[in-house]
């Protein structure tokens, strides 16, 4: 709610309130700073700092391991001064008071850090706690003698979180510029095994030996990126997309068929400069978006929340797996056939949309709640199933079926070793389960999957089959899933029970969540953002440091996501409606215009979610 | 919209027959089974079972072993159980299922082990002290385990109440992923074991000739569940959450405190987490983070299976389904010559609760639903 600030009030009888610096709200500032202490606490024991130390950001001063715990009063001292202002409400003037709450914060944070230095000093707890440990003493103590720590961390942390708070006190443009050399910085050093892949000059330019921005790289970078938001280089971005969004009719058709031109050409060259191991991020992130993609039908548009979702891609990796390898079980007959990779696939869809079915039919009619667990538990069933010794006739236990030939297209062969062939044969089956959710989405069949997700019982007294309509959203999921399981298959070469743990169904479901259920683009971002930069349940992102820490950030970000912003990083328009219903209505009865929520009024899809800000807008 | 009315208003549909041929395969599979199983006691040659072993006589059940899968069933049952009770009363009171309680049970066997050792350290997990030792961590391990419970609710799920269903239960699987790998992060991610029970505990068998441990386990967790009945029925705390678990609106109406009551509804269910996870501690002497990942879901089968609501039923439930996992496996699978049938534990338990939820929706002691539900 920054804006209200800093735009010239247009209603003269708000006035605003100046409170003296001292004037802060102290139950608010004991209550982040505590958490800001536990949290940085949490963090440290954890083992964040310590194994994070080895990744350098920027080259002599700041590592990851010391970003792992700075960021965290930065965003405190940030979220402290945030104020929720309401329309016709006395705000508050912002100014030395938030400065002082957020130091305030920051300052309490860095006690808890320094009274966790002094216990590293006095007291041995590593038994139960592993990360109790000399290292993490060094590390505190800035590798200098003990209790050097002590003092350090309370101003450290005082001053982020003030320049935190600061943020919000300074003029709109300056604090965009401030962001945007922050981002740069911040995202210039993470992507940097993909910079120095594709663009080989800047290795020298920008990055330090043993990795890491060099200094003076870090302040041009910081310097030429603020000065081309100061310049408005930011705005005319804005100018492009609003144009895009408000454009209609052919206009918008040109414009759309440009982007997408664009984003495929990008897609079929980039792979060509890169290294192999970006090519493998890069397939990584394919097999995932595959699967993504699926759940987003089943759990975005049709609403079944479905935690077995990692069945079908079992199923189709093992379909696939057992008609192709010769190393199959020995229980086969000897009729049944080896089939080539297309050929498998055929049956494999096959076999995925009868295991949809299967699946689907049971469970169809429970609670939603009910619904999770039963196919969580048919997703445990099926790879109990695969891994158990009764069927290790047919599917080998927990061996696995080992020499899955690649899949091979006339002279093409895809395979592990060529993960950029890999890429390109998953982003064909994308760019067609793309078409094909975006095509349902606008269907007969969507509508009735969004009819079902918004209300089943009035969907059914609408006259749509919900029961033929949710097997339906399985059966697509299920086939969706299917062909990532079938590449995955080609791509490894084997194929064994632990890869298809629940865990990635969660993780699935994470990415689709952070994403923005019910959307496309969400899907994207989602599968490109957390595969991408932290990795899939066993494949390493562009941080691979944090392949300890992933998963604890996919739990915190799954609650994270579910409290402040359910629909996800790109929201679907007509779903974060639906999930803000409350403030819609708020605003609607501000505007004088009670009704909007019962026309579906083209400008709705633009209204952005937040109470009072659309209202001054 | 229950499968009754469906059925008599729109006439069957395929989905419906499909449906009456999965319930009848499963009971077919399990009185076939069954009677393979007593086939097999009466004759280890019989014909259907040298069918289905290979030519090969089946493996009699003795007495002895018989016996021993049901004590291990009722021990593993009643844990579920206790479990249960803390999904069944959080789903009566909110209509959510807190998919993070196994998580509790998790903390609580966690708390056990570090107890345990540092007691064990001391010298006081042995001989006569161990009984005021164990008391000791049984108290600390359900303080830790009810505080996890309460700062759940207040962090990730009071929140989010009145927002749409699905929300709270995906909030859930966030939480029970972060719980478990902060644990993980925090203590390592091997397997941490409890030092070794007393001689006089382990080894000592009474007229049933069972192992004292699980006696024991049996023997609080029916303390626990005598507790929790007398907590909910007789006392005034519990009569208000009984109120709100009928309808929140009107218990606050009638002048109780909604939110103080869902707080001790997620502290009690904590509790019985915690006291399942020391239980576990002391009858399996292992825990590693994801213990409680597995329990906690069958758990909730468990409180499907006795119907969610129950606190009789959930502890039923959980007896039923350690039964189950512990005796299917080799009273229906193995006549049937499944072989390994153990592996399919996890299996069989998902099974039951599909079985139930496709042949008694309610459960076996029928369902309490808040009227949110019932709509």
């Amino acid at each position: 709610m920054t804006a209200t600030a800093n735009q010239p009030m247009e209603t003269p009888e708000v006035a605003m309130v100046s409170k003296g610096a001292f004037d802060a709200d102290w139950n608010k500032v004991a209550r982040l700073g505590s958490l800001t202490a536990l949290a940085l606490v949490f963090i440290a024991l954890a083992g964040m700092p310590v194994g994070l130390n080895s990744r350098t950001i920027v080259d002599p001063i700041l590592s990851m391991g010391y970003l792992s715990l700075l960021w965290l009063p930065l965003i405190m001292g940030w979220v402290s001064s945030k104020e929720i202002v309401l329309e016709g409400m006395a705000a508050s003037k912002r100014g030395a008071r938030d400065i002082v709450t957020g130091a305030a914060v920051g300052a309490i944070g860095g006690v808890g850090l320094s009274v966790l230095v002094l216990l590293l000093n006095q007291f041995d707890l590593r038994d139960p706690l592993v990360n109790w440990s000399p290292q993490l003493q060094e590390f505190l103590n800035f590798n200098g003698g003990i209790g050097t720590g002590v003092w350090i961390w309370i101003p450290i942390c005082a001053a982020l979180a003030a320049f935190g708070a600061g943020l919000v006190v300074l003029p709109e443009r300056i604090r965009k510029a401030i962001i945007t050399a922050i981002l740069a910085v911040l995202l210039l050093s993470i992507f940097e095994t993909f910079i120095v892949d594709v663009f080989d000059f800047l290795d020298d330019l920008l990055y330090a030996n043993d990795g890491g921005l060099t200094l003076i790289a870090t302040i041009a970078i910081a310097v030429i990126t603020a000065a081309i938001s100061l310049s408005g280089g930011g705005e005319k971005l804005g100018d492009v997309k609003r144009s895009y969004q408000t454009s209609t009719g052919s206009e918008h058709k040109r414009q759309t068929a440009i982007l997408v031109g664009l984003s495929v050409a990008a897609l079929i060259i980039i792979p060509i400069f890169t290294g192999k191991i970006t090519q493998e991020l890069m397939a990584n992130i394919g097999i995932f978006l595959l699967l993504a993609l699926g759940l987003n039908i089943v759990v975005g548009l049709a609403g079944i929340l479905d935690l077995g979702y990692v069945a079908f891609f079992a199923v189709g990796g093992y379909t696939t797996a057992v008609l192709t390898s010769p190393n199959r079980g020995e229980d086969w007959p000897e009729w049944f056939p080896i089939l080539p990779w297309w050929g498998a696939l055929l049956v494999t869809i096959v076999m995925a949309a009868l295991v949809g079915l299967f699946i689907g039919a049971p469970v169809i009619r429970m609670r939603g709640d009910y619904l999770a667990i039963v196919t969580l538990g048919f997703g445990e069933i099926i790879r109990i199933l695969f891994l158990s010794d009764w069927l290790s006739g047919y599917f080998n236990g927990a061996q696995g079926i080992t020499n899955v030939p690649p899949a091979s297209f006339g002279p093409l062969d895809v395979k592990g070793t060529d993960p950029r062939s890999v890429f390109y044969l998953v982003m064909i089956f994308a760019a067609l389960a793309i078409y094909i959710s975006w095509r349902l989405e606008r269907s007969r069949l969507g509508r009735a999957w969004m009819a079902i997700r918004e209300d089943e019982s009035v969907a059914e007294a609408m006259g749509i089959n919900t029961v033929n309509m949710k097997l339906m959203a399985f059966v697509v999921g299920a086939v969706l899933a299917s062909f990532s399981g079938a590449i995955f298959a080609a791509k490894v070469g084997s194929i064994f029970p632990t890869s298809f743990l629940i865990l990635v169904s969660i993780i699935i479901l994470v990415v689709v969540i952070v994403g923005g259920m019910g959307n496309i683009m969400g899907v994207i971002v989602g599968s490109v953002v957390l595969i991408g930069v932290l990795g899939g349940p066993k494949q390493p992102g562009l941080l691979a440091e944090f392949s300890e820490y992933k998963l604890l950030i996919y739990g915190a970000l799954l609650i994270w996501m579910m409290l402040q912003r359910p629909e996800g990083l790109v929201p679907n328009a007509r779903r974060s409606r639906e999930l803000h219903q409350d403030e819609f209505l708020q605003d609607a009865w501000l505007k004088g215009e009670v009704d909007t929520d019962d026309d579906d009024d083209p400008n709705g899809a633009g209204m952005a979610p937040g109470g009072a800000q659309g209202a001054t807008a | 919209m229950t499968t009754a009315t469906r059925a008599a208003g729109a006439g069957r549909t395929n989905v419906d027959r499909f449906l009456t041929l999965i319930r009848v395969l499963l009971i077919g599979l399990i009185i076939v089974g069954f009677l393979a199983f007593i086939a097999q006691q009466i004759d280890p040659g019989n014909a259907f079972a040298k069918w289905r072993h290979g030519g090969e006589e089946a493996n009699r059940l003795t007495g002895e072993q018989f016996k021993g899968l049901v004590v291990t069933g009722l021990s593993q049952g009643a844990m579920y159980g206790l479990i249960a009770l803390g999904y069944s009363m959080v789903y009566g009171v909110l209509g959510f299922i807190n998919f993070a309680h196994g998580e509790v049970f998790m903390v609580g066997a966690f708390t056990g082990f570090i107890m345990s050792n540092k007691l064990d350290e001391a010298g006081y997990w042995e001989g006569g002290a161990f009984i005021f030792a164990v008391l000791f961590t049984v108290v600390i391990c359900t303080l830790v385990a009810t505080a996890t419970a309460v700062l759940m609710e207040r962090v990730a799920y009071r929140p989010l109440r009145g927002s749409p269903r699905l929300i709270p239960l995906i909030t859930s699987i966030g939480v029970s992923f972060f719980i478990q790998n902060a644990v993980i992060l925090l203590f390592g991610p091997g397997a941490k074991s409890y030092p070794s029970n007393p001689d006089w505990l382990q080894q000592r068998r009474t007229f049933l000739d069972v192992e004292g441990t699980k006696l024991l386990v049996i023997f609080v967790a029916a303390i626990s569940m005598a507790g929790l009945w007398y907590f909910v029925e007789r006392t005034k705390t519990g009569k208000a959450m009984r109120a709100v678990a009928e309808d929140k609106e009107i218990a606050s109406l009638m002048g109780i405190n909604v939110n103080r009551t869902i707080v001790t509804t997620f502290a009690v269910g904590g509790a019985m987490a915690g006291i399942a996870g020391i239980l576990w501690g002391l009858l399996f002497r292992s825990v590693i983070a994801t213990t409680g990942f597995l329990p906690g879901i069958k758990a909730f089968t468990a409180a499907v299976v006795g119907g969610v609501g129950n606190l009789g039923g959930a502890m039923a439930g959980g007896v039923s389904l350690g039964s189950a996992e512990a005796l299917a496996p080799l009273v229906l699978l193995e006549p049937l010559g499944v072989t390994g049938p153990s592996q399919l534990r996890d299996a069989v338990a998902f099974t039951l609760l599909i079985l139930v939820l496709l042949v008694k929706p309610t459960g076996l002691f029928g369902e309490r639903l808040s009227s949110e539900d019932r709509a």
